[in-house]
């Protein structure tokens, strides 16, 4: 469905992904981990159009994105959730959520969908017009999360979910990214709870200073001896 | 710029008075002169980013403090620019100490110079039995007109010493301001306040003295603009449209370079004039309109004006060397 | 206490000069809170919106009700192309360069309009009734403008609550990154913010050219305490900008009603400064 060939991206001139080289399969869920600064978010970005390409190829079910606009990616079906939730803080969570709807391709079906994030997270549904900026960590990443899914994509991008949440809170977002990617999603998620990603998804990628380091099936690398080194206490 | 192509420079324009050139030529060259004493104090402090749209303040401050003082209780303008400049430095206090306290910066800066420049104009119309208003007001003439006393010289070659003195005295300033201590602490300010707040620089003091010195050669500006005139009135020497003015005509020049506002005295007065030799007084507008369309483009393809820009090389020549400290 | 008739008056109509303020820093406040750029030419287009209603009127004999509605259209389309032509090939400089260019936009259109109508004051020659209320008089033409201008801001609350394109406006004001994200070219949303503001300000110049005469520089008259007010309810807060408005307005008539009309502003201004002092995120903003 996704694939990046070579991928070199950054900002300005300082270089942040050198030749990265990523596939992702229909229907997969994919996990990239990292240390800090390892070029995670910019990974995500850059799929996603905020950051331009500079060499190298991705392309998305065969169609190249290097030349899409990057307010048309959401219309070749990739949503995403961005690093720290980045809400509409001062829109209740039904604004929140129709801007998830706002490409002409989504308008018409913006109650459908609705209806199925509401039954996904029933505590959205209460606090509708909440305004998002006063909602719980918990919430707002259920809205954000919410958000993406409304323009019905095919590939979901997430850019540490579980990130500053307390532990029951995080096995709820987990649980969440099982039942999203049961329903025949495919999902590109970027973890540093690590062992607790490679749980639900199928493979992995470690990546180290903006480039792949390791990748394989989740359950031979939470055996690999380089990821246990790298990331001591595993 | 060597030392001695500087000082021919000077003599030239010292020389000006004895070719007995005609009154209108000699009026265009007070008028660049004042308005490029005027700009080149203003840009003491723009090029550091404390872009002020409220400087018509401290010229319309300086105008009417002198003149009022002189008409009303017959206060020789020698003790008037005194008590002006006091009064320019309280305003700049007032106005400048929590602006710079408080890191009012960009547009909200410029928001609130322009509130100051507006709150002078209206208490100028406002007190209108004194300062006849919109209509305007006139410094008392002292016997013919030439009296040191008076400050007023109706011979435009004595007035014309008097600005050019003054003029030249502004470039020093400014050139003073740019080699001195406060400039490398002022551009480590707009460049990043809290990195030099950190470094041990005093923000608050170094901007304040900047703002001081602007606001005196301004005032200044705007009693020699009254005096040379004779004539004030709040809406050319105070409000809005003068600020807008005054930091205009920098930025055409370049504000980053000691000659620049003075170049943008230049361009933009001989811009008015030659349109009104050209196409008469009945095109009333055309010279801001063209003037306007030139402002823009100037922004857009050419921010750091005139002088300040590569392809201005020919005018290099006109640039100070930079020799710099250490 | 003795019940002051020209008190009450005076209070009545600082309120409904209050509705064209609030409308104008409406207007200007859009711009801002989209596009990031102060317009401060802003009052000069509600300059060139009371030209047109004024040409169309007089020169070519149209109906007013048509002339404000071409004002409107005509404003709108000039607020497009100031962003279009002028804001969008600068929008990654300073913000000052930003407040700028529209300065230089100021000088432009004030001098064009001296240019093409010369200095004169003009006006439509109506002659709209004084209503009598209480031995109070409040003019007509301030009544209709208060009441258009509520209408008008009311209309556009709905636009921007319950449409996509009203929820982008919102969006991209709060996060201009991420809307792209959901789909949005920001640029479509800047055009489209330019020209509504545009057509808020045409829409100004019709209630405000039934009250004053037309000349270059009227803008000056309008344009510093708009950008005030809108300051003072912070930047790109709309419902701040609409209670300032009525706060500044206020200040102007009381200090016009017990001084004269520029004391009113000087105290307007003055109160400004104060503000931005003490609350240098605005009335009601929260400090960023
Ligand atoms: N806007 C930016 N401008 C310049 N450099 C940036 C920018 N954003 C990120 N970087 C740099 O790019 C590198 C990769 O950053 P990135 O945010 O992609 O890391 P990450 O893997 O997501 O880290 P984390 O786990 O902390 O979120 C880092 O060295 C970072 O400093
Ligand atoms: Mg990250």
């Amino acid at each position: 469905m996704l694939e990046l060939n070579n991928l070199t991206a950054g900002y300005g001139s300082f270089q942040a992904l050198f030749s990265v080289n990523l596939e992702v399969k229909d229907g997969e869920a994919i996990a990239v981990i990292g240390p800090n600064g390892a070029g995670k978010t910019t990974l995500l970005r850059t799929i996603s159009g905020m950051l331009p390409v500079q060499s190298g190829n991705l392309s998305m079910e065969g169609t190249s994105l290097k030349d899409v606009p990057p307010y048309r990616i959401i219309d070749l079906g990739i949503a995403h959730v961005p690093e720290n939730r980045r809400l509409f803080p001062s829109m209740s969570i039904e604004d929140n959520l129709r801007m998830g709807a706002f490409t002409p391709n989504a308008r018409p079906h913006y109650e459908e969908r609705l209806d199925f994030i509401f039954n996904l997270f029933p505590r959205l549904k209460e606090r509708r017009s909440q305004i998002a900026g006063t909602l719980s960590g918990g919430e707002q990443q259920m809205c954000a999360i919410g958000r993406a899914l409304m323009s019905s994509p095919k590939l979901l991008l997430m850019d540490e979910p579980s990130a500053g949440l307390a532990p029951v809170i995080v096995n709820q977002v987990f649980q969440l990214v099982q039942q999203i990617r049961d329903q025949g999603l495919t999902v590109l998620i970027v973890e540093q709870n690590i062992e607790q990603v490679l749980q639900i998804v199928d493979r992995a990628y470690l990546m180290e200073v903006g480039s792949i380091k390791i990748s394989g099936k989740a359950g031979e690398l939470i055996q690999s001896e380089s990821l246990r080194k790298a990331y001591v206490g595993l | 710029m060597t030392r001695f192509s500087k000082f021919t420079a000077l003599f030239l324009l010292a020389a000006v008075p004895f070719l007995d050139l005609p009154d209108y030529y000699m009026h265009v060259l007070i008028l660049i002169l004042i308005w490029g004493f005027v700009y080149t104090g203003w840009s003491i402090m723009g090029r550091f980013g404390l872009v002020s749209l409220g400087h018509g303040a401290f010229l319309g401050i300086g105008g009417y403090t002198v003149g009022m003082l002189w008409n009303f209780y017959g206060i020789t303008p020698w003790l008037g620019i005194p008590i002006a400049l006091i009064l320019a430095t309280i305003v700049a206090l007032i106005v400048g100490y929590p602006c710079f306290q408080f890191r009012i910066i960009g547009h909200y800066f410029a928001l609130v110079t322009l509130a100051l420049a507006e709150v002078v104009r209206l208490v100028i119309i406002g007190m209108r039995d004194y300062t006849g208003g919109s209509l305007g007001m006139t410094p008392q003439r002292y016997g013919e007109g030439m009296s040191v006393y008076a400050f007023q010289f109706v011979e435009k070659d004595y007035f014309y010493v008097i600005v050019l003195l003054s003029w030249v005295f502004g470039i020093w300033v400014w050139n003073l301001v740019d080699g001195s201590m406060a400039r490398y602490s002022m551009e480590a300010i707009s460049d990043d306040e809290d990195a030099s707040a950190s470094v041990g620089i005093n923000v608050t003091r170094e901007k304040l003295k900047i703002t001081i010195l602007s606001a005196w050669l301004t005032a200044f500006g705007g009693v020699l603009y009254g005096q040379y005139q004779m004539y004030l009135n709040p809406d050319t020497i105070a409000g809005i449209s003068v600020s807008l003015q005054i930091v205009f005509a920098s930025i055409v020049g370049g504000m980053y370079v000691a000659l620049g506002p003075t170049v943008g005295a230049v361009i933009t007065i001989l811009l008015s004039e030659s349109l009104r030799i050209l196409v008469g007084v009945e095109l009333a507008g055309l010279d801001g309109t063209i003037y306007g369309i030139m402002l823009i483009l100037f922004i857009i393809f050419l921010p750091r004006g005139i002088l300040g820009s590569g392809w201005a090389k020919p005018l290099e020549i006109l640039r100070f060397p930079k020799d710099k400290p250490g | 206490m003795i019940f002051d008739i020209f008190l009450v008056e005076a209070i009545i109509n600082g309120i409904l000069f209050g509705g064209v303020l609030a409308l104008l820093a409406l207007g200007l406040n859009l711009v801002f809170g989209v596009v990031d750029v102060v317009w401060i030419c802003y009052a000069e287009l509600v300059m060139v919106g009371m030209y047109s209603i004024y040409w169309g009127n007089n020169h070519f004999g149209l109906p007013l009700v048509i002339c404000v509605v071409i004002a409107i259209f005509a404003v709108a389309l000039l607020g497009f192309l100031i962003h279009f032509l002028v804001i969008r090939p600068i929008l990654g400089t300073p913000p000052i360069n930003q407040l700028l260019v529209t300065g230089g936009l100021l000088f432009f259109m004030q001098s064009l309009a001296t240019l093409l109508f010369t200095g004169d004051f003009r006006n439509l020659g109506l002659h709209l009734p004084v209503l009598e209320l209480a031995e109070m008089y409040i003019s007509f033409s301030r009544l209709i403008a208060f009441v258009t201008a509520l209408l008008a801001m009311v209309a556009l609350y709905m636009f921007l609550k319950r449409t996509y394109l009203g929820a982008a406006i919102r969006a991209i004001s709060q996060d201009r990154e991420v809307v792209v994200l959901m789909g949005v070219n920001p640029q479509r949303v800047y055009l489209v913010a330019s020209a509504l503001g545009g057509g808020l300000a045409g829409l100004g110049a019709a209630l405000l050219i039934l009250q004053y005469d037309v000349h270059p520089l009227i803008g000056i008259s309008f344009g510093p305490i708009t950008f005030m007010i809108c300051v003072l309810g912070g930047l790109g807060n709309m419902i701040g900008g609409f209670i300032a408005a009525f706060v500044m307005s206020q200040l102007i008539s009381l200090g016009g009603f017990f001084l004269e009309t520029e004391w009113g502003y000087v105290i307007a201004f003055v109160f400004f400064i104060i503000m931005m002092f003490i609350r240098p995120q605005g009335l009601f903003g929260n400090r960023s």
